[in-house]
């Protein structure tokens, strides 16, 4: 009844209303903040990653912010350094793993019948594991490369985004300009890729930001665990582990890379948050 | 104590803008009248219905205005003596039985819950009798087994039923009825609209009915009130209103409106009402009417009496006779030539099981063939399968001759461009995403055709739906439901097709949008001696727009025949109880 009067004022893009948002403009101020640390950092750093700088475990070092780790290396040029591996691993596990895991869900919420049994049974099957049992599985029988980092998180990510998708395709397919299509002989790949998945891309956006944060919280956790591509380079992740026995010694080892890694999960958190309330449309027209 | 219904003065803003969505609304309802509130989509109606509970949506505020529900004024108590009339001294009754029913409730605890909140009766015992009664009193079964059903066991009009049932359970002495019929059969909407009318008389209730539909209103009200872009522009009684309209708006609404009693040329409007924060400082009308002048424009007209209780607010009272006549137009008989569909002894279903037993039906050119039912009578899944998009029949169909494949993709290209089918919902069938350009120009990719082509294509099918070239670049969401119903036509046509298939194509439009769209099509098939297959449950419709008719029901086709002989002198008990059983406005004002 009162759909005409709403739609003619709606035109306001998908991203635009979701960044009038303050969540997403502090989300965004957040990211940015972080991302710069990770890219610029390197070309900071007063040492190298594995300079022998004074005593292991020493917070106060003439010279350094924030002391020595347990190495005795610069713990505020391995924070420096350690956030560019994390953020391309994470960023490149995202993207793929999200593009796969969009046209599975859209293929398989079109064709009907086995080829959707078997991807959606697929996929359950994998979402049946942790996600971290599925990465140790495949990097400690196969070594600890970046590709097969981004392999192992692509794995736990694919599926869970797929599921999202269907979800929000299956209800595209029904509706009548798809059948539209179908009537003039449109091609079952155009109707996957330029019928359906445009009209899921708010759905999508939303995923693409609650996944980079499960990637990245993903990668972290195994260079944790000691996986790492380069196992004497820096990386956030790693710098956790590595200080934590001497936490109560030098705390700045294991703090600053935690607040980075919390702050990033946070800013991509809020904007997509903000994505999520503008697809749902909830407090349409607040600015909170 | 009195009782009744009045409204004064009543003003709902846009919260953020403090833009009028309705205002100077006023009218008054006797105990044991209805009045029905008619206007187009938009027009406030629903608003106003839901003021007189004392209910805003969300966004939307209540400026100022008195409702009086007998000697309580309703908006200015506090949300908690709200609570306490709603459902006992002034209810509610929504459009749509299966959403506003608690599908894991039994009906018998949702009938049971209204009474125990508004503590009704003072005992269980007494509340248990009023429950029996209530269903008594909407002529259901009152059996215990009834009243254990879930509202899924229910068909549409029977859920109807306990929305009802539900509204007048605390013998409120207001009820208002938001389009309840809306998406029932002709012959549930008659037995609704009975109880309805049997229950406001014998409880003495002031009924408030909220409706787009003409014919519901003379068969069912006393008295009308025509919304226009958030303001009342006629009030008046059904004979008033309809034998004698004075407002241009409300007469453009007559003519527009099909009627089962006579073959009527109905006549459409362009344009649509401005929305809230975008109407004008004068009339709202004017933008549209063709007798508006300056003095029009320049300040809203108030109210004039005509009669005892029949008012308009307009200063062309008078004037509106032309309106709807003027165009006699040449002949629409088309010469029909030979048959480019035939059906024969086609049977489908879904899955196994058959809905549509062998239905033989041949379209020939320049002829439109109406294919009525009620829902479920397999009149879509017909339409589908002839589009190709329904792949589950035996049989046989052909199109100029040659045999035709069941899925569109297995189609011949000249089969596949020359059956185009248009959908129901304008709001369902274009893809969001894409331009209107876009979507037109589709067909003709597929088909081969280079850009060039295809641009002029887009301009020439627009115009031939009476749309301007620049809406190619447009969104459909910046579209209104009739121009995006013609959208849907045009895109149909960008590939000259011989045979349009209209599934319901007016079914979500308003009644002037309706008649324009009916106009439109019937030029089509004139100019381009287009076969036409029209879908629809509206019978009055049909009088209208076609020449033959084919009565369906549970999947077989009952009656075929010339649409006035079917309709004018129907041999079959289906048929005619259809045709008594759909409102008319002539038969209601005899």
């Amino acid at each position: 009844m009162t759909i005409e009067v709403e739609e003619v004022s709606k035109k306001t893009s998908f991203v635009a209303s979701a960044w009038k948002m303050h969540r997403a403009k502090i989300g965004f101020a957040i990211t940015i903040v972080v991302v710069a640390f990770a890219l610029a950092g390197p070309f900071f750093a007063p040492f190298t990653a594995t300079e022998f700088v004074d005593m292991p475990n020493t917070v106060d070092v003439p010279g350094t912010f924030f002391g020595t780790d347990f190495l005795g290396q610069d713990v505020w040029s391995r924070f420096l350094l350690g956030g560019r591996s994390i953020l391309f691993l994470g960023a490149m596990s995202t993207i793929i793993g999200v593009l796969a895991g969009a046209m599975l869900g859209v293929i398989a919420a079109y064709i009907k019948g086995s080829l959707n049994s078997v991807i959606m049974r697929t996929f359950d099957i994998i979402i049946a594991f942790p996600g971290i049992l599925w990465a140790l599985l495949l990097v400690s029988m196969l070594g600890s490369s970046s590709l097969l980092i981004i392999l192992a998180t692509v794995i736990s990510t694919v599926p869970r985004v797929g599921r999202i998708i269907y979800g929000a395709a299956v209800a595209v397919v029904e509706k009548d300009f798809v059948s539209a299509a179908t009537a003039i002989g449109e091609s079952r790949f155009r109707i996957v890729f330029r019928e359906v998945l445009p009209n899921v891309t708010s759905t999508l956006l939303v995923e693409t930001n609650l996944r980079f944060t499960y990637s990245i919280g993903g990668i972290a956790s195994l260079a944790f665990l000691g996986f790492t591509s380069d196992p004497t380079g820096a990386n956030w992740g790693t710098m956790v582990q590595e200080n934590s026995s001497a936490i109560i010694l030098q705390p700045w080892g294991v703090v600053l890379p935690v607040i980075a890694i919390a702050l990033l999960t946070i800013g991509t958190g809020l904007i997509g948050d903000a994505f999520s309330r503008v697809s749902a449309g909830i407090d349409r027209g607040r600015n909170d | 104590m009195t009782r009744g219904l009045r409204v004064s003065n009543l003003r709902l803003n846009v919260s953020a803008s403090g833009d009028d969505i309705v205002d100077e609304v006023q009218f008054a309802i006797e105990p044991g009248k209805v009045l029905a509130l008619v206007g187009e989509s938009g027009s406030g109606k629903t608003t106003v219905g839901l003021a007189v509970l004392g209910h805003a949506r969300r966004g939307v505020s209540i400026a100022h205005g008195q409702v009086h529900c007998g000697d309580t004024e309703v908006l200015g108590l506090d949300d908690d003596a709200k609570r306490k009339i709603r459902g006992d001294l002034v209810s509610y009754v929504p459009q749509d039985p299966a959403s506003s029913l608690n599908p894991a409730l039994r009906i018998g605890v949702q009938l049971l819950e209204v009474l125990e909140a508004h503590d009704f009766g003072g005992s269980n015992e007494a509340r248990k009798h009023r429950l029996k009664e209530m269903m008594a009193e909407v002529l259901l079964p009152t059996d215990d087994e009834y009243l254990l059903r879930y509202p899924h066991q229910l068909s549409g009009g029977q859920q109807q039923r306990v929305g009802l049932a539900m509204a007048f359970a605390c013998r409120p002495s207001v009820i208002v009825l938001d389009e309840p019929t809306t998406g029932l059969d002709v012959s549930t909407q008659e037995h609704v609209l009975k109880t309805i009318r049997q229950l406001t008389m014998d409880h003495g209730v002031a009924a408030l009915y909220i409706t787009h539909d003409l014919a519901v209103v003379a068969d069912l009200a006393d008295d009308v009130a025509v919304m226009y872009a958030g303001r009342i522009v006629e009030r008046g009684t059904v004979r008033d209103i309809f034998s004698s309209p004075a407002h241009p708006y409300t007469k453009h609404l007559v003519v527009a409106a099909p009627d089962i009693e006579g073959k009527k040329e109905i006549v459409g409007l362009a344009g649509r009402a401005p929305s809230p924060g975008k109407r004008p400082v004068g009339c709202s009308f004017a933008l549209r009417c063709s007798l508006a002048d300056d003095v029009c424009r320049g300040a809203f007209p108030a109210e004039v009496a005509l009669s005892t209780g029949h008012v308009a607010r307009c200063i062309k009272i008078g004037q509106s006779q032309s309106i709807g006549l003027a165009t006699p137009r040449a002949s629409r008989a088309v010469e029909s030539g030979a048959v480019v569909v035939e059906l024969h002894e086609v049977s489908a279903g879904y899955s196994g099981s058959t809905v549509v037993h062998d239905v033989s039906l041949s379209i020939r050119k320049g002829e439109c063939l109406a294919l009525v039912g009620e829902s479920g009578s397999g009149k879509t899944t017909v339409s589908r399968a002839i589009g190709g998009l329904h792949r589950e029949w035996t049989g046989s169909m052909s199109f100029n001759g040659a045999a035709l494949q069941k899925a569109a993709r297995h189609r011949s290209a000249e089969a596949r461009l020359g059956i185009q089918y248009v959908f129901q919902n304008p709001y369902g069938s274009l893809n969001p995403r894409r331009t209107i350009g876009e979507s037109i120009s589709r067909p003709l990719a597929i088909a081969g055709k280079s850009k060039n082509d295809s641009q002029r294509a887009i301009l020439e099918v627009l115009e031939k739906v009476n749309l301007p070239g620049s809406y190619a670049n447009k969104y459909p969401d910046q579209l209104s439901g009739g121009e995006r119903q013609r959208v849907a036509i045009a895109r149909a046509l960008v590939s000259n097709p011989q045979v349009l298939v209209c599934d319901e194509v007016t079914s979500a439009l308003d009644v002037l949008v309706q008649a324009a769209i009916v106009d439109l099509l019937g030029d089509l098939r004139k100019q381009l001696g287009l076969a036409m297959l029209f879908v629809t449950h509206n019978l009055p419709l049909v009088r209208s727009i076609a020449d033959e008719v084919a009565v369906m029901s549970e999947g077989r086709i009952v009656e075929i025949g010339s649409a006035e002989s079917v309709i004018g002198n129907p041999q079959q008990e289906y048929t005619k109880s259809l045709i008594t059983a759909t409102p008319s406005i002539e038969r209601s004002l005899r």
